[in-house]
């Protein structure tokens, strides 16, 4: 591990100060960074500790919810306001770690997490763009089951890997960020990008930005919602594919819809094609996978990941016929 | 800096790098504590902080500032055992033993989960109150694996050991 200066921020404006160089990071619950530094991977000269900054979850005054981006991963799940009010959120935590990881990872750091594609930790060998720009991409032509489907580039065809953020997007969350210009928020699905020719970059924001909050707008919709995840083990493992999805329905007919996948793209995959193709239609199987496929159109698979479409049609199709029913909590 | 390990105010360390898991063992000599993978996948390194079960190898020591960090050489009572030490053996929770540490840590930390109602993966309804059945263990526990296939004994001495009644005060709770 590259040795670093440990530096704890007591305010948003500390850390805003303290991480403002270019070799600088914040530090959440450590459990992607620290390993990120320990394999090279990571090089920052300077840890600025935000753990100690707001957790708290609040009502907001539009009927939302406020959470902290200390707050960790555990907290927000177990918020009665999250687990009655957006259960798709509890579900996608609850889907995510495991309950150790859970208990220190934040909510910032859940966001900026980075992918787990293989190639990218392999620091003695792997060709890997957004570990070191230029080099190629070792994944494209490799093992690639866990890899995107959509939206992917030439140069990098990772996965974003956390299952939070695909009900966030979901959710149309907004996302609160503190710079040394200022405070700025951005729509929850403007935060992440794809990889384009930049895949080193997981996000938007600029050097020394500090995420400090994720806001929940009141969303009725949200109450009837779930989230789904297929792994290559029961527990404990990053997702294939994902859905988050939420429905309200006007007797047979689908009046509100919103769908997200994870495990597809290099970043949360909010599906505006499959929500466009069901909002006022009927509730039905073929509707379900006709919306699916409306997606999944675009979809590029790799050498080991041809099932993904298919996969993620048939997930979607079974929770929303699960939250058509309404016998899910 | 200091923390406090079993009740015991102990140096914090000497450099920032160090994780809580070598700061336990090659620090403090609290050899209890296993390092399995050091990089979050296996749970041997499980350690209670404030109560709350983390893994110590992801863990920077010097972010533990001023808390309660409890091993499992901080579990028994001078020579009695505690009641999930001895459910261990008493139901062939473990061959090598090298899982065992976290794997009780783990369950501690669990049950303090169970009992304020937080849900799992497996719960059916987020908003019900927690019965650790065998599937609610199972996935509770999925975060600490065992190499000799122990499980159905780690989970026979969770069962055995900790089933926690929703107490009036958490009913309540979730009624509101």
């Amino acid at each position: 591990m590259t040795p670093f200066t440990y530096l704890r921020a007591d305010t948003v404006n500390d850390a805003v100060r303290l991480g403002a160089g270019e070799t600088a990071a914040f530090l959440g619950g450590g459990t992607n960074i620290v390993d990120l530094m320990r394999e090279t991977v990571a090089r920052h000269e300077i840890l600025v500790d935000v753990t100690r900054l707001s957790d708290a979850v609040t009502e907001t005054a539009e009927g939302g919810l406020l959470i902290g981006a200390a707050a960790t991963n555990t907290a927000v799940a177990e918020h009665n306001g999250v687990r009655r009010r957006y259960p798709m959120l509890s579900r996608a935590i609850l889907a995510g770690a495991s309950a150790q990881i859970r208990n220190m990872a934040t909510v910032g750091g859940n966001l900026l997490q980075r992918t787990r594609c293989t190639y990218f930790y392999d620091t003695d060998g792997s060709h890997c763009n957004k570990r070191a720009p230029g080099t190629g991409c070792d994944a494209r032509e490799g093992f690639n089951r866990i890899h995107a489907i959509l939206g992917a580039s030439d140069a990098c065809v990772a996965t974003h890997p956390s299952d939070m953020c695909v009900a966030l997007t979901a959710l149309d969350a907004i996302v609160h960020i503190e710079g040394r210009d200022g405070a700025r928020t951005l729509p929850f699905g403007e935060l992440h990008r794809l990889p384009g020719d930049r895949p080193d970059l997981d996000t938007v924001l600029a050097a020394g930005e500090l995420i400090t909050a994720i806001e929940l707008p009141p969303l009725g919709v949200a109450a009837r919602s779930t989230y789904r995840k297929v792994r290559d083990r029961a527990s404990y493992a990053f997702a294939l594919i994902s859905v988050a999805a939420a429905l309200e329905m006007d007797g047979d007919r689908i009046s509100d819809v919103r769908i997200a996948f994870g495990g597809v793209a290099h970043k949360p995959w909010r599906a505006a094609k499959a929500e466009a193709a069901l909002r006022g239609e009927l509730a039905s199987e073929a509707g379900f996978r006709a919306a699916a496929a409306a997606e999944f159109a675009d979809a590029r698979p790799l050498r080991d990941n041809a099932f993904k479409p298919e996969l993620a049609t048939r997930t979607l199709a079974a929770v929303l016929a699960e939250l058509a029913k309404g016998d899910v909590a | 800096m200091s923390f406090v390990v079993n009740g015991n105010a102990v140096p914090g360390p000497a450099d920032p790098r160090v994780s809580l898991l070598d700061h336990l063992r090659e620090t403090l000599h609290l050899t209890g504590t296993k390092k399995g993978c050091n990089q979050g996948a296996c749970g041997a390194c499980t350690v209670l902080v404030d109560g709350e079960r983390i893994l110590s190898c992801l863990a920077l020591a010097v972010q533990y500032d001023g808390r309660q960090i409890t091993t499992i050489e901080g579990l028994a009572e001078a020579a009695t055992l505690h009641p999930l030490q001895a459910a261990f053996i008493e139901h062939d929770g473990f061959q090598c033993g090298y899982c065992t540490p976290g794997q009780i840590c783990s369950a501690i930390g669990m049950a303090a989960e169970a009992r304020r109602g937080v849900p799992s993966h497996v719960s059916a309804d987020l908003a019900a109150e927690v019965i650790l059945t065998r599937d609610e263990i199972q996935e509770r526990m999925s975060g600490n694996l065992c190499r000799c296939g122990a499980h159905n004994g780690i989970i026979d001495a969770i069962q055995a050991t900790i089933a926690p009644a929703p107490t009036a005060e958490t009913s309540a709770e979730m009624a509101a």
